[in-house]
């Protein structure tokens, strides 16, 4: 009986992960078909026509820098902002810490519809016109709580009596915080940085609200979904598929690589 | 704070103090501040904004109570409110998809904290990520392809010969749940496997040997155990579905409405801003109820969820 369990679990393990891959192999799958409508019933032959297509879309190409620069602000913007934040909670305790901590992490949970419109409607009051840079701010308000986490729980692991040691060693403030505090959460950074990137691109409820009449991809897409659909965008998702995967293995190439080094320093 | 000023003096403390009074004043604070009360205010003509008519009432939330239709609950037929319908279904599904994400992923949860090979897990949560990293509104508009009428779904099941005619998927709230529970699957899986992977094994191997059935196992030990993790993901399944605008708008039919899309038809068709307002605070409303109903169920604090 208990091995028939372990073969079920292993079954349904399976069927699980075909669930959540199947959709992604028939939306690439559309790309390659030689028909308007984008699906793969019925295969009306191959064809690289969509890609051509989609490379001659103008907008496409507007969308996509934009998406790039919204996203690059938005890392750096949330990088600085959730580093000081970890960084000034580590430093405070008791009720007020709490209140603040709260205050930080329920910006992850306010709807992005909700961060949309207020951020709209506090910068017009203020005469700053929707646009792209709103985006950036309405954005940054939840990707920043999201970087700060990942640096408070790098910061458990620092030791304060390095600071201590260069401070009686003569060492200015802006030395401390550059030579000892800062490397020591650079892969919480870079981590926060990826993570906000990426939390950028995939934005669409702030966006939405907030961009004015520019498009970032999520917006286009989506725009080209609801009106006038062609299989180009299978195009475009057969790429940043295709980019995703790529960085995946990557990610796990280096991984294996690392955990082969350890396991030799170990046997050293 | 100060031990921040000895250690990096006044000047960069001073810094990192502003940057975050800019953050959660100027990003998080004033503008809800200003939606609330934006909220209260009439939609006027740009002149009168400041005029006379430009009075704090009610009647922007009232707004919900217009246009009533027909509907049956239970064989029962009443008339409700046109987006009092809509607020309502919206959190009924929305807990619907949160309890099928949780029926879907506490195996597979349990699975990869459990029985999985630990050589094998790293690969396994690569597969896991690549869906993950995949913009939402492709892997809605993957499912708008696959629930099409003449679409891949009713091919295959035609073929095997499981239904005769094509099905119609996209009807009603069908393809909208089928979209949410794909595209916020993972949100709820991580949480629990973190917390299931957190339990000792001994605990129910000890219970395997004095004859527990596998089911009071996970009912008495592994699911009180993971409540942290179940808490976590139901928050955020929750709270990203009810708030999703790309899926419903994607994978929605004629008859189906997200409260979210209604905010979405007052602020960019009517360009009634205020009301917008006064819906996007409702909405913010039910989350913050939802939040704390299920905090104070599971007994977990807010620093607990985010993790």
């Amino acid at each position: 009986m208990h091995k028939f369990r372990q073969s079920l679990a292993h079954l349904y393990m399976a069927a699980f992960l075909i669930y959540l891959l199947i959709p992604l192999l028939v939306m690439a799958g559309a790309a390659f078909n030689d028909s308007k409508l984008p699906s793969i019933v019925p295969w009306r032959g191959t064809t690289g026509r969509w890609f051509v297509e989609l490379a001659a879309d103008e907008r496409m190409w507007v969308a996509f820098r934009n998406t790039l620069v919204v996203a690059f602000a938005v890392a750096v913007l949330a990088v600085i902002v959730g580093t000081a934040a970890a960084i000034l909670i580590n430093s405070i305790s008791g009720r007020l810490r709490s209140v603040i901590y709260g205050l930080m992490i329920s910006t992850i949970l306010i709807p992005g519809a909700v961060i949309g419109i207020s951020t709209l409607l506090m910068w017009n009051k203020l005469g700053v016109p929707p646009g792209l840079h709103l985006s950036v701010l309405g954005q940054v308000s939840y990707i920043a709580a999201m970087v700060m986490l990942l640096v408070l729980a790098r910061l458990q692991s620092f030791d304060v009596a390095l600071e201590e040691a260069a401070l009686d060693l003569g060492a200015s403030h802006g030395q401390v915080m550059r030579r000892i505090l800062l490397p020591h959460l650079y892969p919480a950074i870079g981590a926060g940085a990826a993570v906000a990137f990426f939390q950028s691109i995939e934005n669409f409820n702030v966006t939405q609200f907030t961009r004015g009449g520019a498009d970032t991809l999520t917006v286009y897409v989506f725009s080209k979904v609801r009106a006038g659909i062609t299989p180009t965008i299978n195009a475009l998702a057969v790429i940043m598929i295709g980019i995703t995967i790529v960085m995946a293995i990557a990610y796990e190439l280096r991984r294996r690589r690392i955990e082969r080094m350890m396991a030799r320093t170990v046997d050293e | 704070m100060q031990d921040l000023i000895r250690r990096y003096g006044m000047g960069l403390t001073g810094l990192m103090c502003l940057i975050v009074a800019f953050w959660l004043l100027m990003l998080v604070i004033i503008p809800n501040i200003t939606l609330f009360e934006s909220s209260f205010r009439p939609y006027l003509p740009v002149t009168e904004i400041g005029g006379p008519r430009d009075t704090y009432s009610v009647n922007n939330y009232l707004k919900v109570f217009n246009g009533n239709i027909e509907t049956s609950i239970l064989g029962i037929p009443i008339t409700v409110p046109v987006h009092v319908m809509t607020f309502t279904l919206t959190i009924w599904y929305s807990v619907v998809v949160t309890v099928l994400c949780f029926a879907f992923a506490y195996p597979v949860a349990y699975y990869m904290a459990k029985i999985a090979n630990p050589r094998s897990l790293p690969t396994l949560m690569l597969l896991l990520f690549v869906p993950l990293w995949v913009s939402e509104v492709l892997r809605a508009f993957a499912w708008w392809i696959i629930l099409a009428f003449k679409g891949p779904l009713n091919s295959l099941l035609l073929f095997i010969g499981a239904i005769d005619k094509p099905v119609r998927w996209i009807t009603d709230y069908d393809a909208v749940m089928i979209g949410l529970v794909y595209t916020y699957i993972l949100f709820m899986l991580f949480p629990l496997y973190n917390a299931i992977s957190s339990l000792d094994t001994n605990q129910i191997e000890a219970a395997e040997d004095l004859g527990a059935p596998w089911w009071k196992i996970h009912w008495r030990i592994v699911l009180p155990h993971s409540k942290p993790g179940v808490a976590s993901g139901a928050v955020m399944v929750f709270m990203l579905s009810a708030g999703s605008l790309l899926v419903p708008s994607i994978l929605g039919s004629t008859t189906s409405q997200w409260f979210t899309q209604t905010i979405q038809q007052w602020m960019n068709d009517a360009l009634d801003w205020n009301t917008a307002s006064a819906y996007a605070f409702l909405l913010l409303f039910l989350c913050t109820v939802f939040v704390s109903v299920v905090m104070w169920i599971f007994r977990v604090k807010l620093s607990d969820i985010a993790k």
